[in-house]
């Protein structure tokens, strides 16, 4: 039996400032199995992106970070892991793309040189021609139609949806067993998000990576996941597969979501009860999908 | 049902760093008192430059607006900024986070010298009830409210103005689902309640299709296409239009059958 | 308020800095009672104690005419923190005007404001100020004015570019739909909000301002003798280096303990106000 790429147990998260320690994550247990593409969904301030910066180990440092639980990327126990080893797998064995695709690239140097910059961290000591040579070849493979001009410019001088191809296609480059998508593409136009989300959706299958898909937007997450976790105020609340999750929600605040998005078939603004009360209601999973029942 | 603005020919060039470049493009409308007309577009659409030019932030660089069948001049006196009122996106920003709530709306009446002064202050009490704030946040500082509740504040201090048009520039795209539903329902009770227009701008085709009455579809500063909004989904005319609806990510069964239904004839075309 | 305390005590630096001001001010507020010769701040010649080496009771030791140089280090620091008021009261509100104005009004306002600001950036502020008071006589009034004039260009600089980003901000944008007034919009939206970045800069300035005064009087052009000054302190004992070092070492110090000290508060003013950098 081969362990699930990702494995979160009881994850608990906390930051102390001056009013006290405020928690944010109170114990949150997830997995993603090998090629499986996972949505993690909830509001702001669920702590969703924050689960994603944990599993990278960039929130562990941060002064005041309280946190406990167990990770385990490939069944190898990330808290174990030296700062070291962990930073060698980001960028290589895990890789990551962010919510605005323009700002994660560094304006200062060109795509090539980024590019090059990424290859290393899989290849090391790989020149500057076959480095070109795997670009083209990537960026070919997210449809951009001319690779060269591209890998000659600059980030501010290609448009929104451009940047978020280049950071897909560098977020594969290497082959990641894993790639945590936060919010992709929200800071895009409708419809070039609708295009990188397919495209994105193609790459992942083809390259068999497993994806942990971070979004506050359903429709996106049911377009795109196999299997969801509603996130509400660091606690999973449900889970399940996302055919069942969206046509027969069972939590109470699932519900409430799926009730409050505006429709394209104009069912009209609903109205949205003040009382949160039932949102504390414990985890329920869809059946044959709780943790126990899914992991090996 | 009489225009209450009507935009003929609305061209507006920007210079950019010495090239032009045209954000809209003899664009015309109207208007319609009391309706909610949206206007629905993605970047370099033209629809943020259009509600400056309502607002009277911009100057057109040609054509013509009239509001109430007279021509808006391009300095406007107080009482035409009074009638023409706005609602930002992000209501982080437009609330001055060293002001408290209070003094944010009281401006407006302020301004525009509404009630008298021992009376303004109950009536800031008055315009947050009405948003469904309770009356003693006026105190408060922004920092300290959620982010629905500051797009209510927002909200109050645009009905302090007494307008009679709301231009609402993406009031709840950067507001959570739960939170959006309910804006988006007080925003439709005040129209209400109060007998306003809405001029309302967009990218989210699922929020138009419940709040508008009529909606406007800009690409690359032209309008492509205005209908009222039932017909428009049903059957829209232009395929930029057809594009917009058929990427909206949905969540329902029903809205994929009517996506996929729009996307047909779209293939058709190609 | 319970946040404040919380980022100053967990910073021992911004304690040390909280004390060591507190410690100068409290000093110089009670010189009268606290220095041990309070007399030898005038014209008092003590030959039988001149020129003497740290020991009781001359802690820091004796000037040449005999004089305790603590003593005469608590009194001058009473006129440095009372120039370092005077000095920022009257250039903050002139360079934060101009700043607001040529930040917010823009255009040609803009263009000549800031132009004469550059002028007085581009001149090395001590040449200026020695300039200054080539034309006046030296005196501490004098030399008020002439730190003042070098200073208002630097708030003029740090509001216009604070204005100029908080101008595209959406309250500024929702002030002016509504038809407040320029000045409301400038003196009640905008300037609120440049606040705490102005308060950091003045209480790092303060500092600043006295090591100016101080290197003024050592050049002579500042306060006048027997008016005890850190500057002209140094400046005195400098030439009988190294034999009397104390003559010229505790003075040091002393500027050196004001200027440390504003700095370190500053930062943490900065932290607490939340100041970008």
């Amino acid at each position: 039996m081969t362990a699930p790429t990702l494995a979160i147990d009881d994850l608990r998260l906390g930051f102390r400032g001056w009013a006290g320690t405020v928690e944010v994550l109170h114990g949150i247990s997830l997995h993603i199995a090998k090629g499986e593409r996972v949505a993690l969904v909830g509001e702001s301030g669920s702590g969703k992106s924050v689960t994603a910066r944990l599993v990278l180990g960039l929130v562990q440092e941060l002064r005041g970070a309280r946190y406990s639980g167990r990770m385990a990327f490939e069944g190898r126990d990330l808290g174990a892991l030296s700062r070291r080893e962990r930073e060698a797998l980001r960028g290589d064995r895990i890789s990551m793309i962010f919510q605005d695709p323009t700002s994660s690239l560094n304006p200062v140097y060109t795509i090539g040189t980024l590019f090059h910059e990424v290859l290393l961290r899989g290849t090391p000591g790989i020149g500057t021609a076959e480095a070109r040579e795997r670009a083209v070849a990537a960026l070919a493979d997210v449809a951009i139609a001319d690779p060269g001009r591209v890998l000659s410019s600059y980030a501010f001088q290609l448009s929104g949806g451009m940047n978020q191809r280049v950071l897909i296609a560098m977020a594969l480059a290497n082959n990641p067993a894993l790639l945590l998508a936060d919010e992709p593409g929200t800071a895009l136009d409708v419809t070039v998000q609708a295009q990188t989300l397919t495209l994105m959706q193609q790459l992942v299958a083809r390259h068999g990576t497993s994806m942990l898909f971070i979004s506050h937007n359903l429709g996106v997450v049911r377009e795109f996941a196999d299997r969801v976790y509603v996130i509400y105020k660091g606690r999973i609340v449900e889970q399940g597969p996302t055919e069942a999750l969206f046509d027969n929600p069972l939590h109470p605040y699932t519900r409430a979501l799926m009730a409050a998005v505006p429709r394209i078939t104009g069912e009209g603004i609903p109205e949205i009860d003040e009382e949160q009360t039932g949102f504390y209601a414990p985890l329920v999973a869809h059946p044959g999908h709780s943790e126990a029942e899914l992991r090996p | 049902m009489k225009p209450l603005l009507q935009v003929f020919e609305v061209s507006k060039t920007f210079d950019a760093g010495g090239k032009p470049v045209r954000a809209l493009d003899g664009v015309s409308f109207s208007v319609l008192a009391g309706e909610c007309l949206a206007i629905v577009g993605e970047s370099g659409s033209g629809k943020s430059t259009i509600a400056n030019i309502v607002l009277g932030i911009y100057q057109p660089t040609s054509g013509a607006l009239l509001f109430q069948d007279k021509e808006l001049p391009d300095v406007r006196p107080l009482a035409l900024k009074q009638a023409i009122q706005l609602v930002q996106q992000n209501p982080l920003s437009s609330l001055n986070p060293r002001r408290s709530v209070g003094a944010s709306i009281r401006l407006a009446l302020d301004v525009h010298d509404i009630g008298d002064r021992a009376g303004r202050k109950a009536r800031v009490g008055e315009l947050l009830e009405e948003v469904g704030l309770p009356a003693d946040f006026a105190g408060r500082s922004p920092a300290a409210l959620s982010g629905g509740q500051r797009q209510r504040v927002a909200i109050a201090r645009a009905l302090a103005c007494r307008s009679e048009l709301l231009v609402l520039d993406e009031p709840t795209s950067a507001l959570d689902v739960l939170v959006q539903a309910r804006v988006l329902k007080l925003l439709a009770d005040i129209r209400r309640a109060r007998r306003l227009t809405y001029i309302f701008i967009t990218h989210d085709l699922a929020v138009v299709r419940n709040i508008a009455d009529r909606v406007a579809v800009f690409e690359k500063g032209r309008l492509v296409e205005i209908a009222p909004t039932a017909d428009l989904f049903a059957n829209p005319s232009h395929p930029y239009t057809r594009r917009l609806i058929s990427a909206v990510p949905v969540t329902s069964r029903r809205e994929a059958e009517l996506r996929d239904r729009l996307q047909e004839p779209l293939d058709a075309d190609l | 308020m319970k946040r404040a305390v919380f980022i100053l005590l967990r910073n021992p630096l911004s304690v040390l800095g909280l004390a060591l001001v507190g410690l100068v001010v409290l000093a110089a507020v009670f010189a009268d009672y606290v220095a041990p010769f309070p007399d030898h701040k005038g014209a008092v010649v003590d030959f039988l104690n001149f020129n003497k080496a740290p020991e009781w009771p001359y802690l820091f030791g004796t000037d040449l005419v005999g004089r305790d140089i603590l003593s005469r280090i608590l009194f001058a620091y009473r006129i440095s923190l009372t120039l370092g008021v005077v000095v920022l009261a009257l250039a903050v509100p002139v360079g934060v005007t101009v700043g607001l104005i040529a930040g917010y009004i823009g255009g040609r306002t803009e263009f000549v404001l800031m132009r004469v600001t550059d002028v007085f950036l581009s001149i090395p502020p001590l040449v200026l100020a020695m300039s200054m008071m080539g034309l006046l006589e030296p005196s501490l009034t004098n030399g008020m004015m002439a730190v003042t004039v070098m200073w208002w260009p630097w708030y003029a600089r740090l509001v216009y570019n604070l204005t100029r980003s908080e101008r595209e901000e959406g309250y500024v944008l929702a002030a002016e739909v509504i038809g407040a007034s320029r000045l409301h919009v400038m003196f009640r939206e905008i300037l609120p909000n440049c606040v705490p970045s102005i308060l950091t800069k003045m209480t790092i300035d303060f500092g600043f301002v006295i090591l100016i005064a101080s290197s003024l009087s050592f050049l002579g052009l500042g306060v006048q003798p027997p008016t005890p000054d850190l500057g002209s302190m140094v400046a005195e004992g400098a030439k009988y280096l190294p034999d009397s070092w104390w003559l010229t070492v505790f003075p040091g110090l002393a500027i050196l303990v004001v200027v440390f000290g504003f700095n370190l508060i500053g930062d943490a003013l900065r932290e607490i106000l939340g100041v970008e950098q």
